[in-house]
């Protein structure tokens, strides 16, 4: 009895001896198929070593899980890595004593760190004018066209020949609407889409100090002629039927996946949905211009989020926030979740290795955001970074319901527009300053 | 000789009602006490910095003329809910009344959308109303009209008081009921042997023998169509299109949670409340004073 005893106590106290991992909370807002993704890339860093543990958490969207954030940190108990949306960078960047710059805490924790890995139009956006990477690029998004090949076969139009202008899409259009179908055009993200990625496209710029990149006391600048002009033709597709409002956000994506809808521009990473749930043979293409602009088509903005270390947090779990970073900058690891997701490949190094295993050949249209991406960037194309971001794209949504409805014209509309999201951020300036 | 409750402690009153008051405190005094504190600040979105900002929040607020717009709005809106609320609850209760067979199964059915959720409830509608293959939607194609919420704004509003109205309507039920059920029958037997129809019986006896539950439910109506709505214009709206359903206690919760503005939210709800409780003030003093009890 007392050896049965002594047996029982002494494992106890092994047991208890080998507890040493440091756990790092990680919140972020994947569900469905990016959920799994999300859990396995932290499930292949757990198994690839024994001191550190991430535990991914769902928090719900990406603003909830950014109030989330915001109620623990200020209760003392936030998260070691936040997932934060690219709209929510400026406020993060702002937030300076909430944060732990990612150049930093790589560098505190002795792990070898090269900016000049990452995809420049994918890290540039998350990079302070000094040059200090703030936050990992985990998963980014551009701007892409998706449309039904099989829509496209019934209405007499070449599957293999998207169309590449915005003129090629209202003809496009107009030949699926007389082939009986009810919704040839829409689009998700209407802002992100239709006025900022546009922008950049047609090398434009959104708003004034490079978009927001250098410096807070810029202004809007989308309701220059080549907008109107853009959202004049948008409304007058909407008045024929052609191009039909879904409504706000993402709330579009479900109408094309299910068919509803054949033509819609939406984020890359609608890829992975497709994939598994389309019952049609899609195709993806690079974002429509205007041929008569001159500098288009420029490249993209990007969409998606990335990690952010928050502070008041023990220096080990730091080292162990770098080492998960620095394991998913692995070239194969980088290129996996690529090929995976549809969203950007992280490094130069896991884009050279996609292309070279022949995936973008096997998979055509995976390479569409690469390419709208892979380019030099000119001032006007960097990116954009303005504070209250949120705000402004909900002001827009709201004007240009105005216009879809036939409220509104599109010139008013965009003046409405600037006029309501300028005074968003010249809050953001008065609330931000030094 | 009164009968009473009397306690021979002195303290045990206290302690009896102390968890009440434990939560009246921490879930009503102490929220709105801090909504007044963060109406005057101004900070980021971490509170790593606060400023005293004074009334330059509200301020702001009644510059914005969205703001005031949507003052009209949520008078629109509350007025649509509480009267289309209390009609159709009254005429239900009526009817479930004078039913003899079965009336278990109507008011059983009748009581259930209570326990839905307001979110719940509004995207159980939205599936209804989403064109093109929500059930109602199609029903409206039918007969020749093109429902579009999205862009539509008096449609959009015709959804979310449907919603509002659909969820309110079991609880006005039953209070309805319960007030009808107390009404003596001889007083409505008296009325008719002298001769007067149903509708006159309704309106000189039953109605007016009704006004405490009626003013009641009006308090309550017009609470929960400032308040409990949020939820349903969340989840079918987003008080759109433009800005045409964007009622006021939904601004709150957008400047608060998805723009990270907590002061602008705070002042919001601090001018909520203050509407509120004058709304109440103004019914109890000048309303209740028709109600026949």
């Amino acid at each position: 009895m007392k050896t049965k005893l002594s047996v029982v106590a002494l494992t106890a106290l092994l047991s208890v001896s080998v507890q040493a991992q440091t756990e790092i909370q990680w919140w972020h807002s994947m569900g469905g198929a990016l959920g799994e993704w999300v859990n396995d890339q932290a499930k292949d860093f757990n198994n690839s070593q024994k001191d550190y543990k991430v535990v991914p958490v769902f928090k719900g969207s990406y603003d909830e899980s950014m109030t989330a954030a915001i109620a623990a940190f200020r209760a003392g108990n936030a998260p070691h890595i936040l997932q934060v949306f690219e709209v929510g960078t400026a406020t993060m960047m702002a937030s300076k004593n909430a944060i732990v710059p990612v150049g930093e805490v790589m560098k505190k924790a002795g792990v070898t760190f090269d900016p000049g890995a990452y995809v420049p139009a994918v890290a540039g956006y998350y990079t302070a004018p000094n040059g200090q990477m703030l936050s990992f690029p985990f998963n980014s998004s551009t701007t892409v066209f998706h449309y039904n090949k099989d829509a496209f076969k019934a209405a007499g139009i070449d599957p293999n020949t998207p169309p590449k202008t915005w003129p090629e899409v209202a003809l496009a259009a107009a030949k699926l609407k007389a082939s009986g179908h009810k919704c040839p055009f829409t689009t998700s993200w209407v802002s992100w889409t239709q006025l900022e990625s546009f922008s950049a496209w047609h090398n434009t710029e959104f708003a004034t100090k490079g978009n927001g990149m250098r410096g807070i006391d810029a202004r809007l600048t989308f309701n220059s002629p080549l907008h109107v002009r853009h959202i004049e033709n948008l409304a007058n597709m909407a008045k024929s039927g052609l191009f039909v409002y879904k409504g706000r956000g993402n709330a579009a994506d479900a109408t094309f996946v299910s068919g509803e809808c054949a033509m819609t521009t939406g984020s890359s990473a609608l890829y992975g949905n497709i994939k598994r749930n389309a019952k049609f043979e899609s195709g993806i293409s690079t974002l429509p211009y205007y041929p008569d602009v001159p500098g288009s088509p420029q490249n993209t903005v990007i969409g998606g989020a990335s990690l952010w270390v928050m502070a008041g947090k023990k220096d080990n779990e730091y080292k162990g926030v770098a080492q998960f970073f620095a394991h998913l900058s692995k070239p194969e690891e980088a290129a996996k979740s690529h090929q995976r997701t549809g969203y950007l490949p992280l490094t130069k190094a896991s884009y050279q290795m996609t292309e070279k295993s022949g995936f973008y050949k096997q998979n055509p249209g995976t390479d569409v955001s690469v390419e709208q991406m892979i380019r030099k960037t000119t001032d006007k194309s960097r990116g954009i970074r303005l504070g209250n971001f949120v705000q402004i794209r909900t002001i827009n949504d709201e004007e240009l319901e105005q216009v879809w409805a036939g409220k509104k014209s599109a010139k008013e509309a965009l003046d409405a527009a600037v006029k309501r999201g300028n005074e968003q951020l010249e809050r953001f300036q008065k609330a931000n300053k030094g | 000789m009164e009968k009473r409750v009397r306690f021979h402690s002195r303290w045990l009153p206290w302690l009896l009602i102390a968890p009440q008051m434990a939560i009246v405190l921490v879930f009503f005094f102490w929220p709105a006490g801090q909504a007044l504190l963060q109406s005057v600040q101004r900070q980021d979105a971490f509170g790593s910095s606060t400023e005293w900002v004074g009334l330059e929040n509200f301020a702001d607020l009644f510059g914005d003329e969205s703001y005031l717009a949507s003052f009209k709005t949520t008078a629109l809106f509350s007025v649509l809910v509480a009267t289309i609320g209390l009609s159709v609850s009254l005429l239900l209760a009526v009817m479930a009344d004078r039913v003899l067979r079965g009336a278990g199964f109507y008011k059983t059915l009748l009581i259930w959308p209570y326990a839905v959720a307001p979110a719940v409830a509004g995207v159980l509608w939205i599936f209804m109303f989403a064109s093109p293959m929500g059930i109602v939607a199609w029903a409206l194609q039918e007969i020749g009209m093109q429902w579009n919420h999205l862009l539509n704004a008096n449609h959009a509003m015709a959804l979310i008081v449907i919603a509002a109205v659909w969820k309110q309507i079991s609880y006005n039920f039953l209070f309805f009921l319960a007030g009808l059920q107390s009404i003596p029958r001889s007083l409505i037997e008296a009325a008719a042997i002298d001769g007067a129809g149903p509708a006159r019986r309704f309106w000189t006896i039953v109605f007016p023998l009704l006004s405490p539950t009626t003013f009641f439910l009006l308090v309550i109506n017009i609470v929960y169509a400032f308040f409990d709505t949020f939820a349903i214009v969340d989840a079918t709206t987003h008080g759109g299109p433009g800005k045409d359903t964007a009622i006021l206690v939904y601004k709150v919760y957008y400047d608060g949670f998805k723009a990270l503005d907590l002061g602008s939210s705070a002042a919001q709800s601090v001018v909520l409340m203050t509407i509120v409780i004058a709304l109440t003030v103004v019914q109890f003093r000048f309303v209740e004073k028709k109600v026949q009890y």
